[in-house]
Parts: structure tokens; sequence; C-alpha cells
């Protein structure tokens, strides 16, 4: 699957406050409201923009992306959004696993390669970020078997209500995963 | 041969009755999963999604417990509240209602054994691994998968050994642990990673104190941070009346751990995280120097909210007033915690200090409902984050630091080092 959209870039360490501000806890239940405050505390200009639908936005971000609280509503918001995938150095984990859980990927890759504004088309089958500003390439980091396998479901309650049950082929033979983001 | 296991591997190989490695998703069953007032609602969306209806697996192994936003202070709070209610009523599930405390204190009060699996819907869920249990927080559809099904699965986290070695000195507490190893580290410091704690200091760590860090391994992005199951557990179970259910659990000599940090306690000074991060740290006798005023003081969390801590504030703030200009906000971790400061005259030394007495709850800590702050203003939390907007005001400051630090800090009504208050 290829998505383009235009990046927005944000800093390292941005947090699930940062992006799904406590102060709006009495909206959890109402996220077609609660979205218009997405990402507020890290940049007020990004929520209206987004919203406006005039154009795709993919969210770049640095170190550690997401970290902090455990509210889903983060990654649900940014998805709301319109924002088709994020992208960051790297993710914190209940985050990352949140992402995915919900259908939205999240892709490690090199984030200084990208700069606010650039056109970006991301093929995350191949793992390929195509630079269409800088006409660069850039490869990103492996999605963990299982995390693809939940995502190519659209989400793991898919993948659970298509299989019946919670089951990996990886778990049942006890075989190493492998040293990826998980 | 039997190849020695770290303590993450031992609790899930012990679960699934084989041998685990680092590296490995496996599929476990879980032993309790809760969800709180804030994430409670989209989890339980998620399981009619999941089910078709209002269903759990066990439902005297999932709880929700009303700590973030209860009493309501809002009406799309009381209307959350109402939905976790009727919930209750149509599964059977365990509720803690508002003012019984803190889900992460409650829940190795009275549920949390060693060798348990635990998950929930609130990222300081990793708190219970203090007591030798793979607890860890998770999202609001993988905390519904869990509650379900009764089981999740986990990939086997690698293992960061910390060896604590040394005396604390003076002043210092558990608290600067955890914060000097956020320093080293780095808020991504732990990411995926079990982080476990061993060394000759911790054996004079109570379970109060090592819940402080294990809290805190949250903050260095850890999949949870755990302390062997110890003599010190088996007396904290048995003042909560569960000594029966204690086992020892501790790692293996022989076990693989990615990497070994030493931390050499003796050397630790009283230390605060400054805005607008966890991993942000400087030593409180340089922040004092800056000549920091402070508004609010708050003692609390499922951090630093347990007996021992307000023990800590009220050996500073006995016979003491807190400084005219600072407020200070008590919430106690849970009615237990409540019910022995009372009774040991703790409540009362707080009080006449002029501290406001919550009840058992999060309080001002989420950024929800209570002691939000103003433009501008400045809080010393004992809590276990400080970010940009945490306390429900993205131009407020929040610093992070011990309870002994934020009673000295109260009673100066700026930021100090509280050694001088010690001796």
């Amino acid at each position: 699957m290829v998505v383009r959209g235009k990046a927005w870039k944000f800093g390292d360490f941005i947090s699930t406050d940062l992006i799904a501000p406590g102060r709006y806890a009495h909206l959890r239940d109402n996220l077609p409201e609660f979205v218009k405050h997405v990402l507020e505390d890290a940049d007020t200009h990004f929520a209206p923009a987004a919203l406006t639908g005039d154009q795709t936005y993919i969210v770049v971000g640095g170190r550690n992306f997401g970290q902090g609280s455990s509210r889903e509503h983060a990654a649900r918001l940014i998805k709301l959004a319109g924002v088709p995938l994020v992208l960051a150095k790297g993710f914190a984990r209940i985050f990352y696993r949140n992402c995915f859980n919900i259908g939205m990927p999240a892709l490690t890759v090199d984030t200084d390669q990208i700069a606010h504004g650039d056109e970006l088309e991301i093929d995350f089958a191949k793992g390929v970020v195509r630079n269409l500003t800088r006409k660069t390439e850039l490869t990103t980091g492996r999605i963990p078997p299982v995390m693809l396998s939940i995502l190519q479901e659209g989400g793991v309650v898919e993948y659970i209500k298509k299989r019946g049950d919670l089951v990996f082929e990886e778990a049942t033979h006890g075989k190493k995963a492998g040293r990826g983001a998980l | 041969m039997r190849v020695g296991m770290t303590l993450a591997e031992k609790i899930l190989a012990d679960k699934l009755g084989r041998e685990v490695r680092a590296g490995e998703i496996v599929i476990c069953p879980v032993d309790l999963a809760l969800v709180q007032d804030g994430t409670g609602t989209l989890t339980f969306d998620v399981i009619r999604q999941l089910m078709g209806k209002d269903t759990l697996k066990h439902p005297d192994r999932a709880m929700i417990v009303l700590d973030h936003l209860g009493p309501p202070g809002r009406p799309e709070y009381a209307a959350m509240h109402k939905r976790l209610r009727d919930f209750v009523k149509a599964t059977g599930c365990l509720l803690a209602d508002v003012g019984e405390g803190i889900s992460h204190v409650l829940v190795s009060e009275r549920y949390v054994k060693p060798g348990d699996v635990v998950v929930g819907a609130d990222s300081h869920t990793n708190t219970a691994a203090g007591m030798a249990a793979f607890a860890t927080g998770m999202g609001s559809t993988d905390t519904a998968v869990a509650m379900a099904l009764g089981k999740q699965w986990f990939r086997v986290p690698e293992t960061i050994r910390f060896e604590l070695r040394g005396p604390l000195p003076v002043g210092v507490s558990s608290k600067d642990i955890i914060l000097s190893i956020i320093g080293t580290i780095g808020e991504d410091g732990a990411v995926y990673k079990a982080m476990e704690f061993g060394g000759e200091t911790i054996r004079h760590l109570s379970m109060d104190a090592r819940f402080t860090i294990t809290s805190m391994a949250q903050e260095c992005g850890a999949k949870l941070g755990l302390f062997p199951s110890d003599e010190e557990t088996r007396k904290w179970m048995r003042t909560h009346g569960r000594e029966k259910e204690w086992k020892a659990l501790a790692a293996d000599a022989d076990s693989t751990t990615e990497r070994a940090i030493e931390v050499d306690c003796s050397r630790l000074e009283p230390l605060m995280a400054v805005p607008h991060t966890p991993g942000n740290i400087k030593r409180a006798i340089e922040v004092e120097q800056e000549g920091v005023k402070v508004d609010q003081v708050f003692l609390g969390t499922c951090t630093n909210g347990r007996l021992e801590d307000l023990k800590a504030a009220a050996q500073i703030l006995k016979g003491r007033r807190i400084a005219k200009g600072t407020r200070m906000l008590v919430y106690p971790g849970s009615r237990w915690v409540y019910h022995q400061a009372l009774e040991e005259g703790i409540i009362q030394i707080l009080e006449e200090a002029g501290a406001v007495i919550g009840h058992a709850a999060c309080g001002p800590c989420p950024g929800m409902q209570f002691g939000l702050l103003s433009d501008g203003e400045v809080c010393v939390a004992t809590q276990n984050r400080n970010f940009k907007g945490r306390m429900g005001n993205p131009n407020s400051f929040l610093y992070l630091a011990s309870p002994w630090t934020a009673a000295a800090t109260a009673v100066e009504g700026r930021i100090v080092d509280p050694r001088r208050f010690l001796s």
C-alpha cells in the first residue's frame, strides 16, 4: 500500500499529553469534538490545517514519539484527523501497539532527512519513504511480523474476529520473533 | 541443561509451563486486567465491537477504578462514570468506587501476588511489578482483548539489570534513585525493555519505596521495572492480610541480561525533574540557587502517595507552617493509606501545617479537574511526569521531586534542598 502526503514535523519526545491533553478528558467519549484539539500543545496550527481536509498530512516525529500516558485516544485522534500513518525515529511502546491495533502504521525512519512541508510517498510494505521534495529515498525499520499481520486486517479487533481467537503463528512455535521495534 | 532466566522470563515461563526467552512472542493468561475512568469507556466500546455484547472472560479478574475523574467535576465525567457503573452491572466485574484509591496502589494492596500477569489501560500499571508481577500498561484496545479473552500477547522483553549499591544518604529517597536513572539513560533509555532492580541497597528499600521506582520505570520507556519478591514483599503482604499468597521469586544468577548498570546510591543527592520532561534532571540544590517561587505543592499519586511518603512529608512539616502564598495539596494513594495516616496522626500534622487533604485518588496529576494551575504558575509535585500541559495548563511549570523535597519547598515557598530539615 502506498500513501502520499505532506510532512508535518514535530520534535523529539512528543508525549500523549501534548497529543491529547488531559484538560480535554471530558471529550474522550466525543472524539469528533476532541479531534479539534489533536496535538494542540505541540503545535496549535496542526489540527485546524489537518481538519480542512484539503491536504493529507503525515505526522513526522523525532525520538520516542507518543511517550507517557497509555491513552489510546492519542493514536485515534491522529487517525481521525485524516493522518494515514506516523513516522518517527522511535516510538514509545504503548503508543506503538495502539497505532497498529487501530490499523494505523507507525514506521521508524531517520526523520532528520525530512523537512516540514516535504512531499512524501510511503510504501510501507516495501519499507520505503520517498521524499519527493528532496528526491531522496529512506528505508524504514522493519515492521515486526505480528504487527504486520494485525495491520493487514485493519486492526486487532478485525484480526481476532476473522480467526475467532487471539492466535499468532509466532507464539505457537515459541520461536524468536527477532529484534524488531516491539 | 536448564539455562538461567531473568525475572521477566521466569514469570512468563511459569505461566506458560515452558521455557521462554527474550525476543519470543507469547500468548499468556492474564490474572488481572484493569481500567480507570479515563480509559474505561473506550475499552468497553472495543469489547462490544469484538464480542458483540458486554462480556468478560473472567469478571473476577477485571477491575474498574474510578480514580481520575471522581467525584465528577463535569457532567461529561458523570456520564462516563454512569457508563462504567452500568458495565459493572452487566458483567459483574470488580469496581473500586470514588475515594477507594488509585488503581495501582489498590491492586498491589488487594489483588496482585508475586508471579502474576497484570495488564491495565493506564501506563503506570507497571507499578505492581514492584512485587515481582509481570505488570504492564497497555492501550484500551489491548486491555479490552485481555478482559474479553482472558489472555494477551507479549513480546518477552530483554532485561537491563540495575545493581543498586551503597546506603542512601540523609534526605535521599527512592524517588531520587529513579530520577537519577532516568536522567542517565534518558526517557527512551529502556524502551520495550524490562528493568530489573537488584543489589544490596534494595534489601533496605520498603515496598512503598520500591513502588516509587517501578511506577517511574514507565518514564524511561520500559515495559516494566521488576523487583524480586523477598522478605520485604512478604512483610508487606502480611500487613495487607495476604501473607498466604506470598512466594519468593527472583532472577536466576546466571540469567542473560542485555546490560548491567551500577548505581552508587551513596553518592546520590536530592534531585528534581525540571520542566517539561521527566528526564530533565537537576540537583535540588542547583534549582534552589535559581530561586524558584512555588505556587502549589502536590503530595500524592501512584508514585509517592503511600504511607511512607506522607510520613516523610510530616517529618518536615511537623510544627511548621506552609509558606504564605503557597498552597499544598495531599491526596492519599488509597483508603488504607488514608486510614493509617489518620490513625498515626500524620493527617493531623499535614493539616495543621496548612495542607489541604483530598480524597484517595489521582488528584491533580492527570490535569483533569483537581488542583489545576494558572498561566505561569509553578508546582512541585511528587508525581511521575511533568510534560507540558500535564497538570491541565500548557503555560504552567511542573517540577518532580521526592516527598521530602516537596515538603521542604512548601515550608519555604520556594524550591529548596530538603537536607537542612533532616539530620
